[in-house]
């Protein structure tokens, strides 16, 4: 395991200021400013189309035109010392349908950690990879004939491999079984009180935000709260963190209008 | 679900080229193709039927024969390297499969020496077959060794790979990518002097054809049919496709961003 006892405790796993990111002729991140603490579940909430996705592939520096401050573990996003050290799911499957499971594991094993000297080290990574997300009975099933939340979870599987620090995480629950999404938030809380990494997850299902230790909610590439859910709650008065969103999102709307019209009318006086 | 502590991977500085990754990514490739037997025969088989209905159509005249059936010896790993390279790499790029390896320790020239590799052990076994094939069965003439004629295609499949990986960039769907097949190999099909020798052809097109690879591929080939020992210009013509293979090859390795919108 890594020695975090040289690195200070307080350093967060990612720390932004006024990240920004243009796709085309969209602003989709204005401004954004957070951190996600070391070892714990930070949950990035908000409806599809919010930014979630960006956001994600920013601090695993594949996105482009990212501007602003992004630190992802001591380094700056993207840096090529951080490709061994943080494990990435996009939301769809990226996974070779024509190729098993183990084999899909076995090949980024092989780029993450190269050599015939690490073959043994691999083929213990590649089969915990396997019974971590429950598929050891499909291991030599190709992922094209799996079901879409088989393929989902061997996408999964990849980001377990070696020891990211950092798991990134697009909505790894979409499209599962009420009882393998528990086992997957099981494996996840495992993963950050076990060996210590922080997770990072997306999700637009609400009931999922109760099992973070913080959360980001997200609405139009802004975000709303960057607090715990229980202190979301007791904030908003509200009984769930759905509730505690609805009501931001409505303060947001009402406090945008009301700067529209403030706008609206300095215009009026100019003129 | 349970877990235990992962075994610890010693973090291995990032280079220009890597031999496991590349080999890695090779094996990888030819598992894929491993699972699609239909592909492997289609590839293999092809070039030999078109060569046996070729040797018959111009049964009357076997030196005609001889001509076009060496060039096409050079054309068929060109065109089939070609197609499956530009499918395969676009299916990377649309599948995530290619965003996630360059979010990992993979560099770019891993992976294009990796598909390199692979599609060129592919290209050995079809070029074999189809060469001795025509050599030894269909009575192809040949003055020179048919293992010059082996390496001509071979480097021909190349650079088949290198354009294909080139254009995949460019190529948003599977529909694309198979319409630029016309667009690349067409127009150097016509020109590379099968259908009539190059100096015959209108100055202007005699001076396109110079710049085209393809052209090269097919006088080497011509080369050997009529020496019998490796001339100069046997030389120049294989430098010059080797050459072009590495530049489209470099090309295409810039077209792989880590960084995408």
């Amino acid at each position: 395991m890594m020695n975090y006892s040289s690195r200070p405790p307080e350093e967060p796993a990612v720390h932004a200021q006024d990240l920004t990111v243009v796709r085309g002729p969209r602003t989709v991140l204005r401004g954004l400013d957070f951190t996600v603490p070391r070892g714990r579940i930070t949950g990035l909430l908000g409806p599809s189309g919010c930014g979630k996705s960006t956001l994600m592939r920013a601090v695993v520096g594949t996105q482009a035109k990212v501007t602003g401050t992004l630190d992802v573990l001591g380094s700056p996003a993207g840096h090529p010392a951080l490709r061994t050290r943080i494990g990435y799911v996009t939301q769809a499957p990226s996974v070779y349908d024509d190729l098993t499971v183990r084999q899909n594991l076995d090949y980024f094993a092989a780029v993450l950690d190269p050599g015939r000297a690490a073959a043994d080290r691999r083929h213990e990574n590649v089969t915990r990879a396997i019974a971590d997300v429950d598929l050891t009975t499909h291991a030599d099933a190709l992922a094209g004939n799996l079901s879409g939340g088989q393929r989902s979870r061997v996408s999964l599987a990849v980001a377990l491999l070696g020891t990211p620090e950092l798991l990134v995480l697009d909505e790894p629950t979409v499209g599962l079984d009420p009882v393998l999404r528990r086992d997957l938030w099981q494996l996840f809380h495992t993963i950050a009180a076990e060996r210590g990494a922080t997770l990072l997850i997306s999700s637009h299902v609400m009931d999922e935000a109760e099992r973070c230790h913080r959360l980001l909610l997200m609405r139009a590439g802004e975000i709303l709260a960057d607090d715990t859910p229980e202190a979301l709650r007791t904030r908003t008065g509200s009984d769930t963190v759905e509730d505690a969103f609805l009501r931001l999102v409505d303060e947001a709307i009402a406090t945008g209008r009301t700067q529209e019209t403030t706008q609206e009318t300095t215009k009026e006086t100019t003129r | 679900m349970s877990t235990t502590r992962p075994a610890t991977a010693a973090p291995t500085p990032p280079r220009a080229l890597n031999l496991s990754r590349t080999t890695a990514t090779a094996a990888r490739v030819l598992r894929q193709l491993h699972h699609d037997p239909r592909t492997i025969a289609l590839l293999i088989l092809i070039p030999c039927v078109m060569l046996f209905l070729l040797r018959y159509v111009f049964d009357g005249s076997a030196r005609v024969f001889d001509g076009i059936g060496a060039s096409l010896l050079g054309i068929f790993p060109l065109i089939t390297m070609f197609l499956v390279t530009s499918i395969a790499t676009l299916r990377e790029r649309t599948s995530g499969t290619l965003e996630r390896l360059l979010a990992m320790p993979l560099g770019k020239g891993d992976l294009i020496a990796g598909y390199a590799l692979a599609f060129g052990a592919l290209a050995i076994i079809q070029s074999a077959l189809a060469t001795g094939l025509a050599v030894w069965f269909l009575g192809l003439d040949v003055t020179g060794s048919p293992w010059l004629l082996l390496l001509v295609a071979l480097l021909d499949a190349l650079l088949g790979t290198a354009l294909g990986l080139f254009v995949s960039a460019f190529a948003a769907s599977e529909f694309q990518a198979v319409q630029f097949m016309p667009a690349v190999i067409f127009p150097q099909l016509l020109l590379c002097g099968l259908f009539t020798p190059r100096d015959d052809m209108h100055p202007v097109l005699e001076t396109v054809s110079d710049v085209l690879p393809m052209s090269y591929a097919v006088d080497g080939m011509n080369e050997v049919l009529k020496h019998t020992d490796m001339t100069a210009a046997f030389v120049r013509d294989i430098l010059i496709v080797a050459g072009c293979a590495l530049l489209v090859l470099t090309l295409g390795a810039a077209t792989l961003k880590r960084r995408t919108a």
